[in-house]
């Protein structure tokens, strides 16, 4: 994580510097050499900027301007181009806030919890004790399973009538977990939170590795208790991770869709309907106008989500 | 004896927090050894005493997950040395190659971190329609094989290698090419390990893209494939069990194969979130 802190901006600095220090001395050669240096250099870049350019870039400028065209109900039909008029009708829609506040559920459900969950479990799991290996390994391996892995299990075994979470519950040949207006958005969080504990633990316990033990050490030698050292010491060195989990996990959240497709199709009555299931039901009907006013909804909000984010490493980097 | 008490609490909250992070994995195993009817009957069968195999055999017939998991190791091994090969060549261009407008384009490698596959999604899907390359592998593959992150991390990488370095390898004759494979590509192996695995991953786990370019089982990768296998009736409740294991195994021999260089990519690659 510590590669990626650093800011791009300082060292590129630094590197037009040394790249100007490099060029001097190179006299009459010099033309010739940075014409055969440059074509090297586009040579190498063009791969990636050519998958970006087609696949990125010009996508995502078209998802702007297909938010301008009024889809028609018939697909021979041509779409009509109707302006800003179907971005506000849709951002003002009712479908499009009752699906943010289900994101918006989904995330509070999702997040604070998750994050818990790992520090509490990266604390646990931090001791030089026997058999210490067995727990970290198994506490990491749902990493392993996709999101549709783990949303199959839980489907599984939540089966209305055969699964044994139903009957452990004793719901068993009731409607089910996931047929429940109250229950499905909570069981669908429980199932997300279960396969992010692997990612979530090995972010906190590489943190929590990293913190120097002189400083624990000191503390102790100072006279504080464990409890002490955990939260005056531990829980304000582990705060950046926690606030990086906590960005990362919100984008996440708002990303969720194998889960809502493979558990509850954003059902029961539309109580799962996030924002990403209603851009795709939207894309689904064909309704290519909508799905691209909600895709580009969900550009800003994410976008304005990153930049906290990325303003918060430039912090790190100067003040940390 | 209170350091007893304490080492004694431990353990039992590392043991039930091991029981619930671990239960719905173990069950899995468990399910799929037993018949449907014992795995319906109450109370239920927690440890298979005389397990059944037959169902590893069915998830294959079945539910086709051989086809599944060809597919996806297909597109995921393509991914993942597409975009090994894209970023190194581009992250060395932004640090060893001088040519004009290079800190506007690593901008523009930069600025595609913040473009989530779900803002592109829909003309995205149209070029695949006209490419032709609707149920084919291409359309699973290509808009894949450059990585903002991996071109991000890998130059992040090569900027800790001594300046010197490069100068002294121009001394002794070395072009870009020989430079960047005999010099930075092994010095940067952990890194690039790391992102391998960070790639491998991600491409492995893809689930809202491939539904969209594919509708037939030829192309259709395993976490689609579960989908399909979901459907299945309850009498072949323990197919589904299996199937997901199966479906999940490269993954957890990866995980215990490169330990390392999993957590490594997973804390680095997380910039993207």
């Amino acid at each position: 994580m510590s590669d990626a802190g650093l800011a791009p901006g300082a060292a590129a600095l630094g590197e037009v510097a040394a790249g100007a220090a490099r060029d001097a001395p190179n006299g009459r050669r010099r033309l010739g050499r940075t014409g055969r240096e440059a074509a090297v250099g586009y040579l190498f870049v063009l791969p990636a900027m050519a998958i970006f350019a087609v696949f990125v870039f010009y996508p995502l400028l078209r998802t702007f301007w297909l938010g301008f065209f009024r889809v028609a109900p018939y697909p021979t039909i041509p779409s009509k181009f109707v302006g800003l008029s179907q971005y506000k009708s849709v951002l003002t829609s009712h479908d499009f806030w009752a699906s943010l506040g289900r994101t918006v559920e989904f995330v509070i459900l999702t997040v604070p919890i998750g994050i818990l969950l790992g520090v509490g479990l990266a604390t646990l799991a931090d001791a030089r004790i026997r058999g210490i290996r067995f727990f970290r390994t198994l506490y990491s391996s749902t990493v392993a399973t996709s999101v549709a892995v783990a949303s199959v299990i839980f489907f599984t075994l939540l089966n209305p009538t055969v699964g044994l979470f139903s009957y452990w519950l004793g719901i068993e040949g009731g409607n089910g977990i996931l047929q429940s207006n109250t229950w499905a958005l909570p069981a669908v969080a429980t199932v997300t939170v279960w396969q992010n504990i692997g990612f979530t633990f090995i972010l906190m316990s590489a943190a929590l590795q990293a913190i120097p033990q002189d400083l624990l050490e000191a503390a102790r030698i100072d006279g504080a208790g464990g409890r002490r050292r955990f939260w005056r010491v531990t829980l304000p060195l582990l705060s950046p991770t926690v606030f990086f989990a906590g960005v990362v996990g919100i984008i996440a959240s708002f990303q969720a869709f194998g889960q809502i497709d493979l558990l509850t199709q954003g059902g029961p009555d539309n109580h799962t309907m996030v924002l990403i299931y209603y851009l795709y039901t939207s894309f689904q009907n064909n309704d290519f106008g909508t799905a691209s006013v909600l895709a580009t909804a969900l550009f800003f909000i994410l976008l304005a989500v990153t930049l906290v984010q990325f303003r918060f490493i430039e912090r790190r980097v100067f003040y940390g | 004896m209170g350091r007893h008490w304490g080492r004694t609490g431990r353990y039992a909250l590392l043991l039930v927090a091991a029981v619930v992070v671990g239960f719905p994995i173990y069950i899995t195993v468990v399910n799929s050894l037993l018949t449907p009817q014992q795995i319906a009957h109450r109370p239920p069968t927690l440890f298979p005493l005389h397990p059944q195999w037959g169902a590893f055999a069915q998830a294959f017939t079945d539910a086709h997950l051989g086809l599944y998991l060809r597919n996806s190791a297909v597109v995921t091994v393509s991914i993942t040395v597409a975009e090994l090969v894209t970023s190194v060549l581009a992250a060395y261009a932004f640090t060893f190659v001088q040519f004009p407008f290079r800190r506007v384009l690593f901008f523009v490698c930069l600025a595609t971190l913040m473009v989530p596959m779900e803002a592109t999604l829909i003309p995205n899907r149209q070029t695949i329609g006209d490419f032709g390359w609707y149920n084919t592998f291409p359309a699973l593959i290509v808009p894949f094989m450059a990585s903002g992150v991996g071109v991000f991390l890998l130059r992040q990488a090569f900027l800790q290698l001594p300046h010197d370095l490069h100068d002294a390898a121009t001394l002794d004759g070395y072009g870009h090419l020989r430079f960047l494979m005999r010099v930075v590509v092994p010095l940067n192996r952990p890194i690039i390990g790391a992102f391998g695995v960070y790639a491998f991953l991600t491409a492995w786990n893809q689930y809202l893209w491939p539904l969209i370019v594919t509708d037939s089982d030829s192309v259709r990768t395993v976490q689609i494939g579960l989908r399909q296998l979901q459907s299945l009736s309850i009498d072949q409740i323990n197919v589904i069990f299996a199937g997901t294991l199966l479906a999940a195994l490269p993954i957890f021999v990866l995980l215990l194969a490169f330990q390392k260089q999993l957590i490594r990519g997973l804390t680095a690659g997380a910039v993207k979130g």
